[in-house]
């Protein structure tokens, strides 16, 4: 086999080290937007499991809790089931639509603003200013000698990595368990061996990819880019670097000295310095730029400076670019966020959403599940009624205790009783005590005359005695012997 | 590929793969640092993976692995793990006497739990899947129909010892003669007692037939099959008079059956599964949906005086 020095003459080197990202502070409208956006989702973070929400004794009091030993999803008011996950799969259907909505509108909003992995970068880029200065103070840091400064700078900072990272994991478990017992186990030791595994594991990876990796898992790791990137079009709002006012790039000087041989691109660096993921903006879009929109806030401080106007880098689609070239002017903003394919998104979210609402609304607390036993299909009695076994769940969702009517109807002369009573007591309804948030299994016998159809469909019921009436019922088969059998 | 061409990419100063497709040139990138170390960290597993747990096929068998790790031992590892968390449970189950089972729902939905494991082993290849027997040959535990009792108590005792076990004395024992084949009975009488009993379940009208099958069946059958062929459960006599036939209540079948009767047996299981499984078999057998209440047992130390 070839190597690469057979190939081209010259070796091609197998790795490349990062190169370091040293983002400079900036002020503007997209910083402000950044800083709102990061302490809104950091408080949903860390703030969410602490929120108490009184369901009454059988039932835990936290808002929003991930119940995965009992099989339960809080969510304030709302409670989900193992057998209605079709709500989270309609909330993910949501989450994969409304992300078409947002890129087609904004395009890579998410990544600049959203993204759990662009929020931490952004705090722990917050974290290096804080501990070594702006970027110039932290360029030098990172090329200079290990001095007794640098070593105690680093060790507070990883330190303080380290915290952030400990506290991102530790909220992660608060979710599954609640959070004010869960945080006196964690600190007494009497916490779950996966609760500790799960903080280790979350501190480690918030840790590094937060504080070392950052725009790789962006360009390296990362899918998001590549789909976002499919789903764009061109009038999807982008950050562009405006070539055609800029170029030839030329300082101010030169320009005076050459009236109307320069664009307004000062080439004074700004654009790149701030850049969170380390790329120039000006050589067009690419997969590390992750729209933030940074840059727009540190070219249109730059602008200000030299009396030139705004918007040399600024959110536009491509279909405005070519107009722009061209001499003419961009569609106003609106025009860009409200066409038919982002209205034709909002619908089906929308819709989805509708429906979610609708049918949460509508659900009954109280649900049937009949199960017809198979071996044997039929039971035949010694007076000559036909048996047929089922099996019922009878889930009571609320949260307390209730008694419950099960009946059968469009079976004449169909007698009904569990393996608790006897056929002596057997009649067309029977009542049922349920414990409170749980599923009871039943097994029922149902016997009618041995006259009738062979296979034949009938209901069986289920009516609530106390509060909500509201119940389930399932059609299901009754099967007897063939006639001449 | 001859059509390899590498050459430096203007724009980035990186030399490219030296493919084209379409126009579309692909740069040589180095991979980022820690990809790499990664990768390596991954060969790395795999070797100690391969040296430590079974890895490579041979002819005939496998690697070892210096761990000697077997899916076989995980297993058997399992199933002790499983008898130990189980061995409670089954304790309590064997320290209560069948008849005191009910009274603790728990214990009895374990015992029906573990007696289904059990039929499925041991049972089903007669009486079937869920206990519903082979038409004239194997009789339906799941109908309210019981040839010997189909209480708790009763059921064990059929299942530890069995039915015309010949080498077992306390086996379930009884004899239906050979009426038609031993010459007790003539074709003609046959005809007549079969007559009698389709009557009496109310299969057809009475008749003449039926009226001289009538005195045929208080000479010959009456005393296992009660005089109204109510049957006698002491000598697991079926009765006569319901819908359940075992043999088949048609006039061949019922013919056949008194001419050679069939005298079924099932093996004792006493002595070939312990104790507590036959509790929990016959637990199993009960839950069925035709099991029969028993009669109280009899409160322990309570004396003839009535004093307990």
């Amino acid at each position: 086999m070839a190597s690469p020095e057979d190939l081209s003459g010259q070796s091609a080197p197998l790795y490349e080290a990062r190169k370091g990202v040293y983002p400079k502070a900036v002020n503007g409208p997209f910083r402000r937007f950044k800083w709102a956006i990061m302490a809104v989702t950091l408080a949903i973070y860390y703030g969410t499991p602490w929120i108490r929400w009184d369901r009454g004794p059988y039932a835990p009091d936290q808002a929003v809790l991930v119940d995965l030993a009992n099989r339960r999803f809080y969510m304030f008011q709302i409670e989900i089931w193992p057998h209605e996950f079709y709500y989270v799969a309609g909330l993910l259907i949501m989450a994969g639509i409304g992300l078409f909505l947002v890129t087609s509108a904004v395009g890579r909003a998410w990544c600049g603003y959203a993204c759990p992995q662009t929020v931490w970068t952004d705090l722990f880029q917050h974290v290096d200013r804080l501990i070594d200065g702006d970027r110039n103070a932290q360029v030098r840091l990172a090329n200079g000698p290990w001095t007794a400064e640098k070593l105690a700078k680093r060790v507070i900072k990883y330190g303080i990595y380290l915290a952030i990272a400990f506290w991102t994991g530790g909220a992660w478990i608060m979710y599954f368990a609640d959070a004010p017992t869960l945080t006196a186990d964690f600190w007494t030791g009497q916490a779950a061996l996966v609760a500790y595994g799960t903080v280790a594991v979350l501190t480690a990876t918030t840790f590094i990819l937060g504080g070392f990796m950052r725009e790789q898992v962006c360009v390296y790791m990362c899918p998001w880019p590549r789909i976002q990137t499919a789903m764009m079009d061109e009038k999807s709002l982008l950050v562009t670097y405006k070539d055609w006012r800029g170029e030839p790039r030329g300082s101010v000087k030169k320009a005076q000295a050459h009236p109307g041989g320069f664009g307004d691109c000062i080439d004074c660096n700004q654009c790149v310095a701030v850049c969170p993921t380390g790329i120039d903006i000006r050589e067009g879009p690419q997969i590390g730029c992750i729209t933030c929109a940074l840059c727009i806030d540190a070219c249109d401080g730059a602008m200000a400076q030299v009396g030139r106007p705004r918007g040399l880098i600024d959110y536009c689609t491509l279909d405005d670019a070519a107009t722009e070239k061209a001499g003419g002017t961009g569609q106003p903003i609106r025009k860009t966020l409200l066409r038919p394919r982002t209205l034709i998104y909002f619908g089906v979210w929308t819709a989805i959403g509708a429906a979610m609402l609708f049918s949460l609304g509508q659900r009954t607390r109280l649900d049937l599940a009949v199960q017809h036993e198979r071996s044997p299909l039929f039971v035949q009695l010694s007076d000559g009624h036909i048996r047929n076994n089922y099996t019922l769940k009878l889930r009571n969702m609320e949260t307390r205790p209730r008694r419950v009517a099960v009946s059968v109807s469009g079976l004449p002369g169909a007698v009904l009783w569990t393996d608790a009573g006897s056929r002596e007591k057997a009649g067309q309804r029977i009542e049922l005590a349920l414990p409170a948030d749980s599923v009871t299994s039943v097994k029922l016998f149902v016997a009618a005359p041995a006259i009738g159809p062979a296979r034949q469909d009938f209901t069986i019921g289920t009516r609530g005695l106390d509060g909500d009436p509201r119940g389930d019922s399932d059609i299901i088969q009754f099967d007897r012997p063939e006639a001449g059998q | 590929m001859a059509d390899l061409k590498q050459r430096i990419d203007e724009a980035t100063g990186t030399s490219t793969v030296g493919h084209e497709w379409d126009g579309i040139e692909e740069l040589d990138t180095p991979m980022p640092r820690w990809w790499l170390w990664t990768f390596y960290a991954t060969i790395v597993w795999g070797l100690a993976y391969v040296v430590l747990y079974p890895a490579w096929p041979m002819v005939d068998s496998a690697t070892k692995g210096v761990l000697g790790w077997s899916s076989r031992g995980d297993l058997a590892s399992e199933m002790a793990a499983d008898a130990k968390r189980r061995a409670p449970t089954v304790n309590a189950i064997a320290a209560t006497t069948i008849t005191d089972l009910p009274a603790k729902p728990e214990l009895m939905q374990a015992a029906v739990q573990g007696g289904g494991a059990a039929f499925r082993v041991h049972c089903v290849q007669c009486h079937g899947a869920g206990g519903a027997g082979v038409k004239k040959l194997y009789p339906s535990l799941t109908d309210d129909d019981w040839l010997w009792g189909g209480d708790l108590a009763t059921i064990e005792y059929t299942v530890t010892h069995g039915i015309r076990n010949p080498d077992h004395k306390a086996t379930r024992t009884s004899l239906m003669p050979a009426f038609g084949r031993d010459g007790i009975l003539d074709a003609a009488q046959i005809g007549d007692v079969v007559s009698f009993v389709r009557t009496i379940s109310r299969q057809e009208k009475a008749s003449a037939s039926s009226a001289r099958g009538a005195a045929l069946f208080a000479d010959n059958c009456a005393v296992c099959h009660g005089a109204g062929g109510e049957g006698g459960r002491q000598v697991g006599a079926p009765k006569l008079t319901d819908a359940i036939w075992l043999y088949g209540g048609d006039r061949d079948s019922l013919t056949a059956t008194i001419t050679q009767p069939r005298n079924g047996v099932m093996p004792r299981w006493g002595g070939r599964l312990d104790p507590v499984t036959i509790k929990m078999l016959s637990a199993y057998v009960y839950s069925l949906g035709g099991g029969e209440k028993g009669l109280a047992p009899v409160a322990e130390g309570a004396g003839a005086d009535g004093q307990p």
